[in-house]
């Protein structure tokens, strides 16, 4: 399996990293209706990385995803967050979906201030700060999205790429040690895509959390990922532990330079293996 | 400016026809000359309303207090069975049985036992407003409660939020228009069951004022009760619609919601 990089917090003494899944397997349903979606599964995140899960669709990526933030326990094996089993001490953890969902009676910055109203130690200042210094921290972030301005406007009067940018915000407002991403730009056209990467790597950069990030796109999983692992179909295992060994800050440029498209097409040969394909693809006209 | 003229257009119309139809029932009744015993005029009607208005008056506020009365007691039971049935599987699988066995029984039919419990009237008024009105808001608050997205869900409890954050945050305010859409439909009911008990049982009210009326074939006193019944449903109605707009307007998605 992948080699761990060396934690930069050495004074904590962390038997386990960050995030490990030690043979995790789900199935969904009993009997004669069970379905595997994942094989005992092995797979390590160290605090501070970024890495994206690719691969085929249904192979169990949501379902990993699921697991760490708690919302699904493994029918065998361990999950372990922040070096406890899951449900022992639970961390803050951020969480962008595909669908941003975010709820219509609110403006954009109560919306964006939601997790600070429920998660602790912001729960308990609520109501004493939401005029004051939450309010300014959600306005900071809605303007390092490029979205200032915006915040007492209600969701509907967004487009769905400002839309998926509050939704960003509203995952990182509770300054989360985990940052899940489930297809959070899937919806969007190539531009926006593109420039939500940058302000993604730029959060990234500046506020070093660990990211996991769900992905159809490859280009979007090698512009921003530190690791990319590949799935295999359902029952769904990780076939491939690649690093990505590109610069930061990385630009668009970047992902039409040679190693970054040979990189590209290992992995989609990779998956359309996976998926049973011949390796040979007709690509519909107009499709990346 | 253009809007404006587009409402009024629009009302216009609207107030136009309703006024047609009112002219064309004094014209239909006038042409076939049909006895006011049958079907008085409207003109008779407005008539009745306005002479007997002081023994009408009583009897109006009576109907109005026992509904309204009703009508509450109905809205704080309907939406504390809705929330408890819409948030868990245990209490909905128990209690939707009981409840639409409940409503399937005719409400007039209850009215005896309250008179039993009771005695006659201003109690078995309300009671019989209130059960009326409390199934419609119990399956629209309900439904509101158990149709939160999923994702929504998860992104909350992602959060580690509880289940009365994730209920009071997301829930209620999500079932807010399926409450208010269920308070019109619930306050027609509660005049309807106010009005009931009252004719069975009661010797105050519209309800049996129509009774009287109609037993001395004071036929268009009975529809200046109908009148006054069918005013302050649409008094009542429009109120709530009002309320409505101005708390879930954002279900609407009214442009210019924001600028206010
Ligand atoms: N609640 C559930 N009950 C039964 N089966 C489920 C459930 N949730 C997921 N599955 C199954 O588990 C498998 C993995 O689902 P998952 O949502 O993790 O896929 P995914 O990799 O995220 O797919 P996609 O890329 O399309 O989002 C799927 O085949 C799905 O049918
Ligand atoms: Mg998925």
């Amino acid at each position: 399996m992948n080699v761990m990089t060396a934690s930069s917090s050495i004074a904590a003494p962390i038997a386990r990293p960050f995030i490990a899944f030690e043979q995790a397997s789900v199935t969904f349903g009993r009997g004669e209706k069970a379905v595997q979606a994942l094989q005992p599964t092995d797979l390590t995140i160290s605090e501070g990385d970024f890495v994206a899960l690719v691969g085929p669709s249904g192979c169990g990526k949501s379902t990993i995803l699921k697991m760490v933030s708690e919302l699904l326990k493994p029918s065998s094996g361990y999950v372990f967050i922040g070096g406890r089993e899951i449900g022992a001490n639970p961390i803050r953890i951020g969480m962008a979906y595909q669908n941003p969902t975010l709820l219509p009676w609110l403006n954009i910055r109560d919306n964006v201030m939601l997790p600070l109203k429920i998660v602790p130690p912001f729960r308990g200042e609520f109501s004493a700060k939401r005029k004051g210094e939450f309010r300014d921290r959600v306005e900071a972030l809605l303007a390092q999205v490029g979205l200032s301005g915006f915040g007492d406007k209600y969701p509907w009067q967004l487009s769905g790429g400002m839309m998926q940018r509050a939704n960003l915000c509203r995952a990182l407002i509770h300054d989360p040690e985990l940052l899940l991403l489930d297809e959070p730009f899937g919806a969007l056209d190539q531009f926006t895509r593109e420039e939500l990467w940058a302000i993604m790597q730029d959060l990234w950069l500046s506020k070093k959390l660990t990211v996991l990030l769900v992905t159809h796109d490859l280009r979007e999983a090698a512009y921003l990922a530190n690791r990319i692992c590949v799935m295999s179909m359902r029952p769904g295992r990780i076939l491939d532990d690649s690093p990505v060994d590109m610069p930061r800050p990385r630009t668009i440029d970047m992902t039409f330079q040679p190693d970054f498209v040979a990189l590209n097409q290992r992995l989609r040969a990779m998956i359309v293996g996976a998926r049973g394909g011949t390796g040979i693809v007709n690509h519909p006209p107009g499709q990346g | 400016m253009q809007r404006i003229l587009d409402i009024a257009r629009e009302k216009a119309a609207s107030t136009a026809l309703i006024i047609g139809v009112f002219v064309f029932w004094e014209l239909f009744c006038l042409a076939a000359n049909i006895s006011d015993i049958l079907l008085p005029r409207p003109t008779q009607i407005i008539a009745a309303l306005i002479k007997y208005w002081p023994a009408i008056w009583p009897h109006t506020y009576q109907t109005l207090y026992t509904t309204l009365v009703g009508f509450a007691f109905g809205v704080a039971i309907g939406v504390a069975i809705g929330v408890l049935i819409g948030s868990s599987r245990l209490a909905y699988d128990t209690a939707y049985p009981l409840l639409v066995g409940f409503s399937s029984i005719p409400k007039v039919a209850v009215v005896p036992i309250f008179v039993l419990w009771y005695g006659a009237g201003t109690v078995p008024a309300i009671l019989t407003a209130m059960i009326i009105c409390i199934f419609p808001i119990v399956v629209n608050v309900a439904t509101g409660i158990a149709t939160v997205e999923p994702e929504l869900e998860d992104v909350m409890k992602t959060l580690k939020a509880s289940k009365l954050d994730i209920l009071w945050n997301v829930s209620l305010p999500r079932a807010m228009p399926y409450f208010f859409a269920s308070l019109k439909v619930a306050i027609a009911l509660a005049f309807v069951g106010s009005v009931v008990a009252e004719t069975v049982a009661s010797n105050r009210g519209i309800g049996n004022m129509m009774m009287i009326a109609s037993s001395s074939f004071n036929v268009p006193l009975v529809f200046a009760g109908l009148f006054v019944l069918a005013g302050l449903g649409v008094l009542l109605y429009a109120i709530f619609s009002l309320i409505e707009h101005r708390i879930t307007g954002w279900a609407h998605r009214k442009t210019d919601l924001a600028a206010g």
